[in-house]
Order: structure tokens, then C-alpha cells, then sequence
């Protein structure tokens, strides 16, 4: 193990090391304590710019209430789960289709299409910006939340084909030799073997994928221009810009907009890491 | 089994097509849905916009060709110069998230109560939102009430409101973008020491390594798939840069924290009126500088196909 395992040093190094984490921990939260702590203060705080401190009165219940109150955040967050949602489902089936022909047979063009996929999934935004905007407004999806989720299913299946098919090329190959020999055909294949070997790829891609769309900002405020659709990281900027002194009510509307993929973060850590750094051990 | 369930006559009219072919034909059925939606949102756009940076477009009328002129402007656009030194600047404080990863990894690398916890928190900042992540920045630089202003006057220096310096933006910018981006490489460290072979350590540490030789000479070789991620992840990240700058700045003050991301927002979306074709042009341009990045991550895996067969 490295570094030289704490039990194994002085003991004056592990008391400092003991001490230090929780106030190291401490500053590296601070911006995000600073949010919470705000989402609760009253006006009288923010008048006197007491924006670090403790708040001096705690108005949990009368912020979070006034902030679904005064704007449509509650909209926004139906809206964003209305993106996400779909997104996760569309584009994990393209990738277990495509992962699974891409993974499995081999074929002339198999990495070549590959390529495509791995390649696509790093390009700018902006290469694609004019060309997306434009096609949406011809079938009629610009300002959407249908044509918002149809980009993201399509951009993010490039990547969750990437990692499929990866994670499908690990599984034992003799399993599927065997299934043909003894007569099942590729369609059972795929549902009957593959499908249930890749659940924890499927796992791992559903919380990535749900916390990248959930936070795309982007795609946001170029394909979405109304509150009706506007998920909630646009609906943010949008209260920000609404009210520069009202930080109390704009910080109440982060700190819910963040829970979502926090709460999936911790509830599905392991997954999460898993998918995160897949490849961060192998050359 | 299936074919059971085909009406007999199917069968006895071609009995063996279906199973002669169906190893050809079923990966291309599988990959149709996947191929067309990439292809329509993702493949065709890129080629849709280099061909639309040669024309002069306002996204309403008739698209008219100019040849290279959008070029040729951007060749003489100071706000483009100055959006491209921009892009330089996120390039290289980025890639400040490397060490700084590894360093915050190396450190929560124990196994002491509550380390699990710790872990955890220390990558909440790339779970959150980014747009987030510059509100709060935009707080801590504010320049009546914002927690650097009274660190600063606690050291007795006089305040700078970073984001309204236009030598400063930027990087006050790049600072609040190294936060999330600094969890993330934490957390690649993190998995890679975890794989670290126990057997090289500790004969390296009979032999005496520890310390600095330790790491540069038998850790970080074995954290290079690591490493290659975090570059990789980390550069695109730079070059991606938009939501901070459009949340903390908007690009100002007078444009001076502009990035090509954001200034082919702007060219091509401004309130200004739309200029599509310029907007194109500045994205193909950092389209090809991330071109570079492209082909050697497809060289990496290309070689990584090769070894595997």
C-alpha cells in the first residue's frame, strides 16, 4: 500500500493526520456548507454580509417554501426528471444493442463503427450546436423536452457504447459458443445471456448518464428557450439573473436542484465509481 | 425454441438462410437504432457545420456562400485572439487538476474511521451541478461581501474584484473549474492505488525506496491507465469549458473571459442578431484542435484492440 499505511507511522503523524482530515474535509466543503447555510439565512444576514458565517436565524421551512412558491422551480425539476429519465432508458437500449453486435461478432467494419462511436463522444458541443438546433426546429422539437431528450439519448449512446461494449468483450466467450452449439439463436443470445451478465455495466451507466444530463446546462439553453421545458440548471441561472440580492432563495434552489444526483450518488456510490473509472487500472 | 413457432412452411421453403446468415446480419440489426441516432445528432452535424462555416447565414434566410471570408475574419477578430489565449490559459490551469487529484488521493489513500465518508465527500463537488459550483464562486469573489475580499483584508491586502479584472477573470474562472474537475481525477487515483501491486511496494520498500522515489519511480508507472484518463478527461474538459463562464461572467467584463465555446455561442446566438456561419467557422476551428485529442485516444484504444487479440 501507498503511501505507508497510518498505523505503520509515528504517532505523532497519525494524530496530525486524524486532526487534519476533518479540517481539511471542512475547507474543501466550504463552498458547497456556504450554499447550505445561505439556502437558510433571512434577509437581515444577507443585509448585514454575513454570507460565511453562521446564519444567525435558521428560516428552513419559510425559504424552501417561498422558493417553490415564488417560482416555477417546481417546474423545472418535473422538467429535468422529464429530460433524464427517458434519456437514461433510450440511451442504455441503443447501447446494449449496439454494444452487444459490437462486442460479440466479428465483422469487417466492427471497429471502424466503433471508432465512430468513441470519437463522437469527445467532439465540442458547439460543432454540433448550429446543426442540432436547426434539425429540431425542422421536425418541429425545438423547445422541447422530446427534443431535448432525443439529442442527449443519441449523444450519450456514444459513450454507453463505448463502455458496453468494452464490458461485453470481457465476458467469457464460451458461454455464447456454448448457447450456439446448443442451438440458441443470436436474438436468445442476447436476451438470455448478455442481457443479464450486464447489469452492472447497465447500473453503472444509468447513474453517470442521470447525473451528466441532469446537470447539462448547454444543451439547455440552446435547445430550450421557454419555462415550460427548461430543466432546472437553465431555471437556475435564470433565478440568479432574476434576483442579484435574493441569494437566500437562489441558494434554496441550488441546494434542491442538487439532490437528485446526490442522492443517487450516495445511494449507488459503488456504481457510480465503478462506471466512472472503468479502464483507471487496466493499460 | 424459436423457429418452433415459424409457420413450417417457412422453414421448409428455405430451411437453412435464416441460421446460414444470421451471425452476418444480426450485429447490423442490433446496431441500426444506435448508428441512426448517432448519425443524425452527432455525425452528420460536424460535417454540417464545416460545410456551414463557409457560408454567411443568419439562421432565417438563404444561406449564401463566401468561400474562406468567415475565416479570413477570424484571422484579423481580436475577440477570437483573445477567446483563443483564453482557451490556452483553461488548457494549462486544468491540467493543474492532475497533480492536485493525485495529491488529494495519496492523502485519503488510508484506512483510518470514517476515511469511507471522507472520500465520499471530498468528490461531492464534481456530483454537483456546475452551474452550482460558479454561483457559489461568484459569491466567494463578490466584491462587497464575497469571503475572499475578507480573507484578503484579514492579510491586510487591498480587495480585488477578480472577476471584474480583466487580466484576472479568467483565471479566477479556471480556479472555480479546477474545483469539480479536481474530484474527479482524486477519484481515478483513488481506484488506481487501490490496484497498486502490493508485491512491487514492498519490495521496492525492503530495498529502501520511500518517499518521493517511491512514488515518481513504482507508483506512478503503475497509475499511467490512470494518468492517460485524467489527461484525456481533463483536456477535453478545458477545451469544453462554457457553463462557468456563461453562469460567473458571461464572458466579461467587455468579452475578456471569453472562450471559442463561448464566444461561437455568442457569435451564433447573440441578442445581436445570428451569425451562423461565423459561429460554425469558430467551432470547426475548435473542433480541430480537439481533433488532436480525438486521434490519440483512438490510437490508444486502437492499440489496446491489438494487444487484447
Amino acid at each position: 500500500m501507498f503511501p505507508t499505511p497510518l498505523h505503520l507511522t509515528s504517532r505523532p503523524t497519525r494524530w496530525l493526520y486524524r486532526a487534519g482530515l476533518p479540517l481539511a474535509l471542512l475547507a474543501w466543503l466550504l463552498p458547497i456548507i456556504a450554499v447550505a447555510f445561505t439556502s437558510v439565512r433571512g434577509l437581515g444576514d444577507l443585509s448585514a454580509g454575513n454570507y460565511w458565517g453562521l446564519p444567525s436565524e435558521w428560516r428552513i421551512i419559510e425559504n424552501y417554501s417561498s422558493v417553490f412558491q415564488n417560482t416555477p422551480l417546481a417546474t423545472y425539476i418535473l422538467n429535468s426528471f422529464l429530460v433524464t429519465i427517458p434519456t437514461v432508458i433510450g440511451s442504455l437500449t441503443l447501447a446494449c444493442m449496439a454494444g452487444f453486435a459490437l462486442g460479440v461478432y466479428r465483422f469487417k467494419l466492427n471497429l471502424f463503427v466503433f471508432f465512430l462511436f468513441v470519437g463522437g463522444n469527445f467532439v465540442p458541443f458547439q460543432i454540433l450546436m448550429v446543426p442540432v438546433r436547426d434539425l429540431n426546429l425542422r421536425l418541429g422539437l425545438y423547445d422541447t423536452i422530446t427534443g431535448l431528450a432525443l439529442f442527449h439519448i443519441a449523444f450519450q449512446s456514444g459513450f454507453c457504447t463505448f463502455f458496453m461494449r468494452n464490458f461485453i468483450r470481457e465476458l467469457p466467450r464460451e458461454l455464447i459458443e456454448a448457447a450456439r452449439v446448443e442451438g440458441a439463436t443470436e436474438f436468445q443470445i442476447f436476451f438470455k445471456i448478455v442481457l443479464p451478465l450486464v447489469r452492472p455495466a447497465v447500473a453503472a451507466l444509468s447513474v453517470l448518464v442521470f447525473t451528466f444530463i441532469w446537470n447539462d446546462y448547454f444543451w439547455a439553453t440552446v435547445l430550450i428557450q421557454g419555462n415550460h421545458a427548461m430543466p432546472v440548471t437553465g431555471g437556475l441561472k435564470s433565478l440568479n439573473g432574476m434576483w442579484v440580492a435574493q441569494w437566500h432563495l437562489v441558494s434554496a434552489g441550488s441546494i434542491v436542484a442538487a439532490m437528485p444526483p446526490v442522492l443517487i450518488f450516495f445511494l449507488m456510490q459503488k456504481h457510480f465509481i465503478a462506471g466512472l473509472t472503468f479502464g483507471a487500472t487496466k493499460g | 425454441m424459436n423457429q418452433a413457432s415459424v409457420s413450417p412452411q417457412a422453414v421448409q421453403a428455405d430451411p437453412g438462410w435464416w441460421s446460414r446468415h444470421q451471425i452476418a446480419i444480426v450485429p447490423w440489426l442490433f446496431l441500426t437504432p444506435a448508428m441512426i441516432m448517432f448519425g443524425l445528432y452527432v455525425i452528420a452535424p460536424i460535417f454540417e457545420s464545416i460545410a456551414l462555416s463557409f457560408y454567411d447565414w443568419d439562421g432565417l434566410g438563404v444561406a449564401k456562400y463566401i468561400g474562406l471570408d468567415n475565416y479570413r475574419e477570424l484571422m484579423t477578430d481580436e475577440d477570437f485572439h483573445l477567446a483563443l489565449k483564453n482557451n490556452v490559459i483553461w488548457f494549462f490551469g486544468f491540467l493543474l487538476a492532475i497533480p492536485m487529484g493525485l495529491g488529494l488521493a495519496l492523502l485519503l489513500n488510508q484506512e483510518v474511521f470514517g476515511i469511507r465518508l471522507a472520500k465520499s465527500l471530498f468528490f461531492f463537488p464534481f456530483v454537483i451541478s456546475q452551474v452550482v459550483i460558479g454561483l457559489v464562486f461568484s459569491w466567494f469573489y463578490d466584491p462587497t461581501n464575497g469571503l475572499l475580499l475578507h480573507v484578503m483584508a484579514f492579510f491586510g491586502l487591498d480587495p480585488i474584484a477578480i472577476l471584474s479584472d480583466p487580466d484576472l477573470v479568467t483565471y479566477g474562472i479556471v480556479v472555480a473549474g479546477l474545483y469539480p474537475q479536481t474530484a474527479y481525477c482524486m477519484i481515478l487515483y483513488l481506484t488506481g492505488l487501490n490496484n497498486l501491486r502490493p508485491d512491487l511496494i514492498e519490495a521496492a520498500r525492503l530495498e529502501g525506496a520511500k518517499g518521493w522515489t517511491m512514488l515518481f519511480k513504482i507508483v506512478l508507472p503503475q497509475l499511467r491507465p490512470a494518468t492517460f484518463i485524467a489527461v484525456v478527461v481533463t483536456i477535453v474538459g478545458s477545451l469544453r469549458s462554457f457553463d462557468m463562464i456563461s453562469i460567473m461572467t458571461q464572458g466579461g467584463p467587455y468579452g475578456q473571459s471569453r472562450v471559442l465555446a463561448y464566444y461561437m455561442y455568442e457569435k451564433a446566438l447573440s441578442e445581436y442578431g445570428y451569425r451562423m456561419g461565423y459561429g460554425t467557422a469558430i467551432a470547426t476551428v475548435l473542433f480541430l484542435l480537439m481533433l488532436v485529442y480525438i486521434a490519440l485516444v483512438l490510437y490508444r484504444v486502437y492499440q489496446q484492440e491489438q494487444e487484447a487479440d
